[in-house]
């Protein structure tokens, strides 16, 4: 294939010069001059020390020493409020998917170790209520979710009210209805048969404009903010904004890719959901969650540039790595490969960063729910991604294709890492924007312990008996069935894992509706400039 | 707002840049690749059982792509037959390449089990053949008659898999996946297949599936 190698060395040749350009560009910039400095603009005049953890029982809110220190806190309460109507629309509508999306989930799980349970009825048949969990909970639950989360975040983050929040608000209005008519497709049989991109393209549009839709309050505060630097979430933010219609738009478009290049196409998309779509969100929420829990800054600011930067490159060239051993050309699986492997780079920077940061603090896990969640959700992208760099060497993917293994890495990834930090977020952001506290937080607690026992289960049951099952599957002399039933005791633990995980999750709709209607006795903290009058009931 | 547009300017671009390489590369590569000659184009009748296996997302859990032997010989081994080519999806669309394994390997089901009873019967409740199988019944697929009108197809299920009185009979797509289960059969040879260097003979000696 000589001219595919001319074309890679053309391209390599100009992504260099392209490279070279924009070091120059951003010496000659000051790009890599703040340092510290910009690191520093998540916390307001003097806020450098106290911890901000809404959701915390302990300890006092910083309102402040100085008049000047209090005005801009209260500033930031005015940001916050600022976003109101636009987040509690996106993260109500996801916390609704989540309970949907787990019931299926759950069901799936129930009808692959009792394969006659709910067979009567086609809409209820395994090929369906499946992806209906996959887009419920990836288009539903975490995109919404994290849309949310970012419509709180950018306010802050460019420190003045939100601007053009009613775009995004009518766009979470569009997206819902995206759902609820892609969903009811699926169930009609009427999918468009390639994974994660179910929905039918019509309905797609919907999406993209919905999720275009929230770009345009991003924009419109971008060009009102009132700091200079703009920190590495909202680098985060802003790209995974971009990408996203993007993707979505080529990847739907109806009928271009045919046959095998269709399976190339398929996965450069169904990958890059998660590392250009979720993961730029999760992680650019734990780069403000942690810092801000802390009140200490991120150790290193200039490496998480660098992890952006990388984080765009290699991650958006990884998706064929899905399949190894397929009919495609074998250049392209190397190149997806060098990829996955090149990613322990930004991984790497953002685990220095992240934990990094906590190093000194971790008895504060004990205390904070927030910093729990999102810590150990920052964690679990680590393991996570070096765990999928490993799975994408053509030794070990030979044997952790097409098993459960995948799953185990799936749920790692979308579950442990990111959904624990949009659960973290939420328990963080609600006091704020409702000026409420938690009722219970013993139910925080409980919501914890339910999802990481339930994913515990679910990741190491699915993770040994996929290797089991990707060992035995290479092995001809071993009869199918057999390895059928060597996997049904893991699927049965699963199902265990994942009842927790839903019962996990009513939990925390329950406590995030008591929040919604202002539930449970108003106590003492850490709720901002409530009305004095509430300051002392109970 | 000049950071900030390149910042975007700048993902977008990369993104570009994958597109061109991970999208547009490979489509120009394949889409000029050799259509096998003994490959044949879905009848209508296999197209529409195409759709059935789409509709109720049979790709969950079965692939159609059995890898090299040299890098992967379970594959062959089984009987799921010789590695594929891109060639051989020519009139696949959308692509149901799979990623999971909870079931066989469907590329060459039809060559495998060529009995559209056994298809039908197996489709309607997997454990009437297959003892201990996973798959999940498809019983609306089927019509439960008192007695079957004239040009039905009868599939007879072995007790107790069937019902106790009266007769099941297929309904029209029950019959048009059974056809595109036949339909998967690719044991013809690929021209596009590298030839065997000289020295390196099969990897494995053939097990019988």
């Amino acid at each position: 294939m000589t001219p595919t190698i001319a074309i890679l060395l053309i391209i390599t040749f100009v992504l260099s010069t392209v490279g070279l350009l924009l070091l120059i560009w951003s010496i000659a910039n000051n790009q890599f001059s703040h340092g510290q400095a910009a690191a520093r603009t998540i916390f307001s005049p003097g806020e450098e020390g106290h911890s901000e953890d809404p959701a915390r029982a302990a300890d006092e809110p910083f309102t402040g020493d100085t008049s000047e220190q209090t005005a801009a806190i209260e500033a930031r309460w005015t940001a916050d409020q600022s976003s109101r109507t636009a987040v509690l629309t996106w993260l109500s509508s996801s916390v609704f998917w989540l309970l949907l999306g787990s019931f299926f989930g759950l069901a799936s799980s129930i009808k692959m170790h009792l394969p006659e349970f709910l067979t009567a009825s086609e809409f209820l048949t395994f090929g369906r209520i499946r992806p209906v969990h996959l887009n419920a909970v990836t288009y539903g639950w975490a995109s919404m979710a994290g849309i949310g989360v970012a419509l709180f975040l950018i306010p802050r983050l460019f420190k003045t009210p939100l601007v053009g929040g009613k775009y995004a608000v009518i766009g979470g209005f569009i997206w819902n209805i995206g759902l609820v008519l892609g969903l009811s497709a699926i169930t009609l049989g009427l999918s468009d048969g390639e994974e994660w991109l179910e929905f039918p393209w019509q309905i797609d549009i919907l999406f993209v404009v919905g999720g275009a839709l929230c770009a345009v309050p991003l924009l419109l505060t971008a060009a009102n903010r009132k700091v200079e630097h703009l920190y590495v979430t909202s680098w985060y933010l802003m790209a995974a904004l971009v990408w996203f219609p993007f993707l979505f738009l080529i990847a739907n478009l109806p009928f271009a890719f045919p046959g095998a290049s269709g399976a190339t196409v398929n996965w450069w998309f169904a990958h890059n959901v998660l590392g250009l779509w979720v993961t730029p969100i999760g992680i650019g929420i734990a780069y403000y969650m942690i810092p801000k829990i802390l009140g200490k800054p991120i150790i290193s600011y200039q490496l998480s540039l660098i992890g952006f930067w990388s984080l765009a490159l290699f991650y958006s060239q990884v998706g064929i790595h899905h399949l190894i051993g397929g009919p495609i050309p074998t250049w392209l699986v190397t190149l997806s490969i060098v990829h996955s492997v090149m990613m322990s780079i930004p991984v790497i920077t953002v685990a220095i960063n992240h934990h990094g940061t906590m190093i000194g603090n971790f008895s504060r896990l004990k205390d904070s729910p927030t910093l729990r969640f999102v810590w150990i959700g920052a964690l679990m992208y680590t393991v996570a991604s070096l765990q999928g760099s490993m799975e994408a060497l053509r030794s070990i993917n030979v044997i952790t294709h097409f098993t459960h293994y995948t799953v185990a890495h799936a749920h790692l990834g979308m579950y442990a890492f990111l959904s624990f930090i949009l659960f973290g977020a939420v328990y963080f952001i609600m006091p704020r924007l409702t000026n409420w506290e938690w009722p219970w937080r013993k139910l925080i607690s409980l919501h914890f312990w339910l999802v990481s026992i339930g994913i515990l289960i679910y990741v190491v049951s699915l993770t040994v008996a996929g290797w089991k099952q990707g060992v035995a599957l290479l092995d001809a002399a071993m009869p199918f069935m057999n390895i059928v039933k060597m996997t049904l005791p893991a699927l049965q633990a699963r199902t265990v894992g994942g009842a927790l995980m839903t019962l996990g999750h009513l939990v925390f709709a329950f406590h995030f509706i008591a929040m919604l209607m202002r539930s449970g006795a108003a106590t003492e903290q850490p709720t901002l400039f409530r009305p004095a009058t509430k300051e002392n009931a109970q | 707002m000049k950071r900030a547009l390149a910042i975007m300017v700048g993902a977008a671009l990369i993104l570009l840049l994958a597109t061109l390489t991970l999208v547009v590369m490979p489509y120009l590569q394949m889409s000029a690749e050799q259509v096998p000659p003994d490959l044949k184009p879905y009848t209508e009748q296999q197209q529409r059982g195409r759709q059935v296996y789409i509709a109720n997302g049979c790709v969950y859990c079965h692939s159609q792509q059995p890898r090299d032997p040299s890098f992967a010989p379970g594959d062959k081994d089984r009987g799921w037959g010789r590695p594929s080519v891109p060639g051989d999806y020519a009139y696949d669309e959308p692509h149901l390449l799979g990623t999971m394994r909870t079931g066989p390997d469907l590329f060459n089901i039809g060559a495998r089990q060529p009995s559209i009873d056994w298809q039908l019967m197996h489709l309607y409740n997997p454990r009437a053949i297959i003892k201990g199988s996973i798959m999940p019944s498809y019983p609306f697929l089927f019509r439960h008659v008192d007695e079957p009108a004239e040009g039905d197809k009868v599939v007879n299920i072995p007790p107790p898999y069937g019902p106790e009185t009266g007769t099941i009979v297929a309904t029209e797509d029950a019959l048009a996946l059974a056809e595109y289960m036949l339909a998967l059969d690719h044991t013809y040879p690929a021209p596009t297949l590298p030839k065997k260097p000289p020295n390196s003979d099969e990897p494995k000696e053939n097990r019988a599936p």
